[in-house]
């Protein structure tokens, strides 16, 4: 018998070490990483949810989500190629030239 | 405490530690194993959960198919460390910061307001059984077809936009 | 309206010249370019007054008709105000109908007698274009007259009041860039100022005398005025005292008596027929006519009456003693004008009414008859002077440069023989107005002085000394311009007016002759006294006295013959003194120098009305508030308040600095936010995390 809360509290922390890792790194790849499990923390928020219900829903959003996440790696990690091949640097901090 | 509990918490503390190893590691092959590692946990967090379905997906989607993507593109490009910022020095405390309070934000909510005080029990044994797994097949061929079609869609237009963007033009500079 | 028999006409007492004048005006410009012009100008004129004339007849029928009851003729709403009701309303009684006939009548002679006159004035002037607008003055009076005497009301009076006021200013200075003879000056317009401000005066009491009359009776409408007047006249007295003589003082000035009549002899610049039509015929008399009318204010106030007597008989001597040293043959005829005004306004003053507008009357046409006789005269002296300048008669060879008054009766003398029409008219008009029987004026001024003897004697005395001063005064005008020599080759070779300047001369002496049939002292004879006795109530119906007459009679003639002994059995000489010069000494000095009225009222009244205004303009206006006031204070504090105030302080320090504060602050604040896009994606993050925080803390705090 564990709370939901628990599992709820352990999504928290998941989601904040996980904005933080997209906050604090420079390298796209490891941000890339961190919306994983930023993406991972809201699915396991989900499960919890539907498993206290006895719901379905909540795991077939999972569902939607991790093909989303495929999706969105594919896509992101092309780009990340592709930027390196023009900068020859995946450094986030100089992709900047919309400097205000 | 139950059983369950003290496996909840083993299983959190190797959650967290690896989500911290992945985001504070310097080698960026490194933070990848640590975040395969995580989804293992969470994998096993799912099981815990009555979700088996969801937890194999995660193996064979996340910790499989799209870290080892990760891992190829790490290879390609490098894995060296970058040399240390020159801009956005206090970064790492706003954010921090702000990580700590959405936090606290977040168990003020669950604790503070009594928002969600349900307790999960152990899963089902039918769960282990393929009917469960039929019920998921029904609900997302039924209920959710439109937008499972639509993810469908939506991973064909993730592949040909990954393929147009790394694609070498023939003859080309690149 | 059927039942009014010719009432419904009553508009057309004013419109006829009304037209007449508006056609003069538009085809007047026309005309004169046309051979024909100025008769056909004349022609108008002289119709139109002549169509009010006929209208007068038609409305005096109208009212004998319907037994001397008075109508009025509704016309025009004018000004409704509160309780306040004017209207353009025409009244036709037996007094208003008189007037009408005098004024249209006398007007229309003089009307034609104009066509006649002006021919030659404006050559004399050398200014025939002026010919036209004559014509349309003279209408304009016809017309404005017909107002006054037809008004229903006070203020309709009064608008006639002022009409006529106007039209004398115009006619007085017809000839404005000139003076009386002919030389550039602005002695005309001068005298028309004098005329018009003089008659300000009277009309500020005419004005007072109609808010006290409207304040406390509550109309201007005759009838409604009189109704509620015995009611006010028991409860205070004074306030109808008040009211009678401010309207004395309007009749001052316009009547011209003490102390107002100054304005009258500077009349006499206007041409001829002006003065015998309006300072003499018609417009002076408003004023008997205004007191005629307030007959039953006047009954209520004997004090009042007393004044208004008083001050018509000291007018009638003073003016006469006047008209004895005057030399010009007008002026002796203003003078005379006054005094016999006065005699009108003693007669209505001591509430013989009837007397008064006998008087009035008869007046009209011996007076006019005067007055164009006198302009025969001159036009004869006018004629020889030219005839002399054209045939190189004599020895006036640089006569351009001599300056010659066709109207100083030192010039003339023996015109008996060369104007022998003239003479014989002349002496009609004069014999009435000396009052000889059986001349119109014996009759009038005896009803006058019939009445004064019985009730007030001091104006009976006051009377009959003018009486003898102006049969002598006329007397000696007579001696000096008909007989003897000639004592100007002018004057020698005078000519005869045409037939269009003495027929209506003519038409005057018959009436001058005859007038007295009007009202005759005798039972059954008393046609005027029982004709106005429809609108006037009480009329005394005096038999003749034949004592009063015999005074009167004796002294006109003992007057004549002292006239003619002084100037009649000696002729005067050229250049002659007057030979009343010597025996009187220092009173002839006066009556000669109109006993220095006029340079009294200038070292009175207008120089210190100009030191006044001199200092209100240089002092007052120009220091103070020039100087001082505008240019100071307000300009000087407008300027620092905008130089120093608005600009420095207000402007720059607080709204520039402003604006550039905002200017800076915007800046500064898109230099500052410019930094937070500074292109790092891991800011954008962390803004969006920041966002994401504080909607989460929103939410729980909410």
């Amino acid at each position: 018998m564990v709370p939901t809360n628990f599992y709820i509290t352990l999504s928290a922390i998941l989601f904040a070490t996980g904005a933080m890792g997209v906050l604090v790194r420079r390298n796209p790849l490891i941000i890339f990483m961190s919306v994983e499990l930023m993406l991972n923390a809201a699915n396991l928020a989900f499960v919890a949810f539907a498993s206290q219900h006895g719901s379905l829903d909540g795991q077939i959003f999972v569902f939607f989500v991790m093909t989303v996440a495929a999706a969105e790696v594919a896509v992101g990690l092309a780009l990340i190629v592709q930027i390196f091949k023009s900068k020859h640097s995946i450094n986030v901090d100089e992709v900047n030239s919309l400097k205000g | 405490m139950t059983i369950d509990q003290i496996l909840f918490f083993i299983l959190a503390a190797v959650a967290v530690a690896t989500a911290l190893g992945m985001v504070f590691s310097k080698n960026a092959v490194y933070s990848a194993l640590f975040l395969v590692l995580n989804f293992a946990t969470i994998a096993v967090f799912y099981l815990l959960l009555g979700a088996p379905f969801i937890a194999i997906s995660q193996v064979t989607v996340y910790a499989g198919a799209i870290m080892v993507l990760f891992l190829f593109v790490i290879m390609l490009l490098g894995a060296e460390s970058l040399p240390p910022g020159k801009v956005l020095r206090h970064q790492w405390i706003y954010a921090s910061g702000l990580a700590l309070i959405l936090v606290g934000e977040a168990v003020y909510i669950l604790l503070g307001r009594n928002a969600a005080t349900g307790m999960i029990d152990r899963p089902d044994a039918f769960l282990n059984t393929v009917d469960s797994l039929r019920e998921i097949g029904m609900a997302l061929f039924t209920d959710y077809l439109l937008p499972f079609e639509a993810t469908s869609i939506l991973l064909l237009v993730a592949m040909v936009g990954a393929i147009v963007l790394t694609k070498q033009e023939k003859g080309g500079q690149k | 309206m059927e039942n009014h028999g010719f009432a419904f006409l009553a508009p057309w007492l004013v419109f006829a010249p009304v037209v007449g004048l508006l056609i003069n005006i538009i085809l007047g410009g026309w005309f004169m370019k046309q051979p024909w012009g100025e008769k056909a100008i004349g022609a108008v004129a002289v119709l139109a007054s002549g169509a009010a004339f006929v209208v007068s007849v038609l409305l005096a029928y109208t009212v004998s008709a319907a037994h001397g009851e008075a109508l009025t003729v509704p016309f025009a709403q004018w000004i409704h105000i509160g309780t306040l009701e004017l209207d353009w309303t025409f009244r036709l009684d037996s007094l208003s109908t008189t007037m009408m006939l005098v004024v249209s009548g006398v007007g229309t002679l003089i009307h034609i007698y104009a066509i006649g006159y002006m021919h030659e004035d404006v050559r004399f002037k050398n200014d025939i274009p002026r010919y036209q607008r004559f014509f349309v003055f003279l209408n304009l009076f016809i017309a404005m007259m017909m107002i006054l005497v037809s008004g229903d009301s006070y203020m309709m009076l009064f608008v006639g009041w002022e009409g006529v006021g106007l039209c004398s200013f115009l006619l007085i200075g017809f000839w404005y860039d000139m003076d009386t003879l002919g030389r550039s000056s602005w002695a005309n317009s001068n005298a028309a100022k004098k005329a018009f401000i003089t008659n300000r005066i009277g009309d500020f009491g005419f004005l007072i005398a109609g808010f006290l009359m409207f304040w406390y009776l509550g109309s201007f409408q005759f009838d409604q005025v009189f109704e509620a007047a015995p009611a006010l006249a028991h409860e205070h007295p004074g306030i109808i005292v008040l009211i009678t003589l401010f309207m004395l003082i309007g009749v001052a000035g316009k009547s011209a008596q003490i102390p107002l009549y100054v304005w009258l002899p500077d009349a006499m610049a206007g041409p001829t027929p002006v003065s015998a039509l309006i300072h003499a015929a018609t417009m002076v008399t408003a004023g008997v006519y205004l007191i005629t009318r307030s007959a039953e204010l006047y009954t209520l106030v004997p004090q009042a009456q007393y004044i208004v007597a008083m001050t018509g008989a000291g007018t009638a001597l003073f003016a006469a003693t006047i008209a004895v040293g005057q030399y010009d043959i007008k002026k002796v005829l203003a003078y005379s004008t006054i005094s016999q005004l006065g005699f009108m306004v003693a007669a209505v003053g001591m509430g013989a009414y009837v007397a008064g507008m006998f008087h009035l009357i008869t007046h009209a046409f011996f007076k006019a008859l005067l007055f164009l006789s006198a302009g025969s005269v001159i036009l004869g002296l006018e004629r020889g002077h030219h005839h002399l300048a054209h045939h190189g008669h004599g020895h006036h060879d640089g006569h351009h440069e001599e300056v010659f008054d066709p109207g100083d009766m030192r010039n003339m003398g023996g015109l008996r023989k060369t104007m022998p029409v003239t003479f014989w008219l002349y002496m009609i008009g004069t014999l009435a107005l000396a009052g000889i029987v059986p001349f119109a004026g014996f009759w009038s001024k005896d009803e006058i002085l019939l009445d004064a003897s019985l009730h007030y004697p001091g104006v009976y005395a006051l009377l009959t000394i003018a009486a003898f001063l102006t049969a002598f005064y006329m007397g000696r005008q007579v001696w000096m311009v008909f007989f003897g020599e000639a004592r100007h080759a002018a004057a020698a070779h005078a000519e005869e007016s045409p037939l269009i300047i003495t027929a209506p001369l003519m038409v005057l002496a018959a009436l001058s002759l005859l007038g007295g049939g009007l009202n005759l002292p005798f039972e059954g004879f008393h046609n005027l006294g029982h004709w106005l006795e429809h609108t006037l109530h009480e009329v005394e119906a005096l038999p003749l006295n034949l004592q009063v007459a015999g005074i009167s009679t004796g002294l006109a003639l003992a007057a004549i013959f002292v006239s003619w002994w002084l100037y009649g059995r000696n002729p005067l000489k050229a250049k002659q003194p007057d030979p009343l010069k010597k025996p009187l000494g220092l009173i002839f000095e006066g009556m000669e120098n109109k006993w220095f009225v006029d340079e009294g009222y200038w070292a009175v009244f207008v120089n210190r009305y100009v030191d006044i205004s001199r200092f209100l303009a240089d002092k007052v206006d120009w220091w103070f508030w020039h100087d001082i006031f505008h240019e100071k204070v307000i300009a000087g504090t407008y300027n620092w308040l905008s130089n120093v105030f608005l600009n420095d302080v207000a402007d720059q320090k607080g709204i520039d600095a402003f604006a550039n504060f905002l200017g800076r602050a915007t800046q500064w604040l898109s230099a500052a936010t410019r930094k937070l896009q500074n292109g790092f994606v891991r800011s954008y993050a962390l803004s969006v995390l920041l966002g994401v925080v504080i909607i989460l803390g929103y939410l729980i705090f909410k």
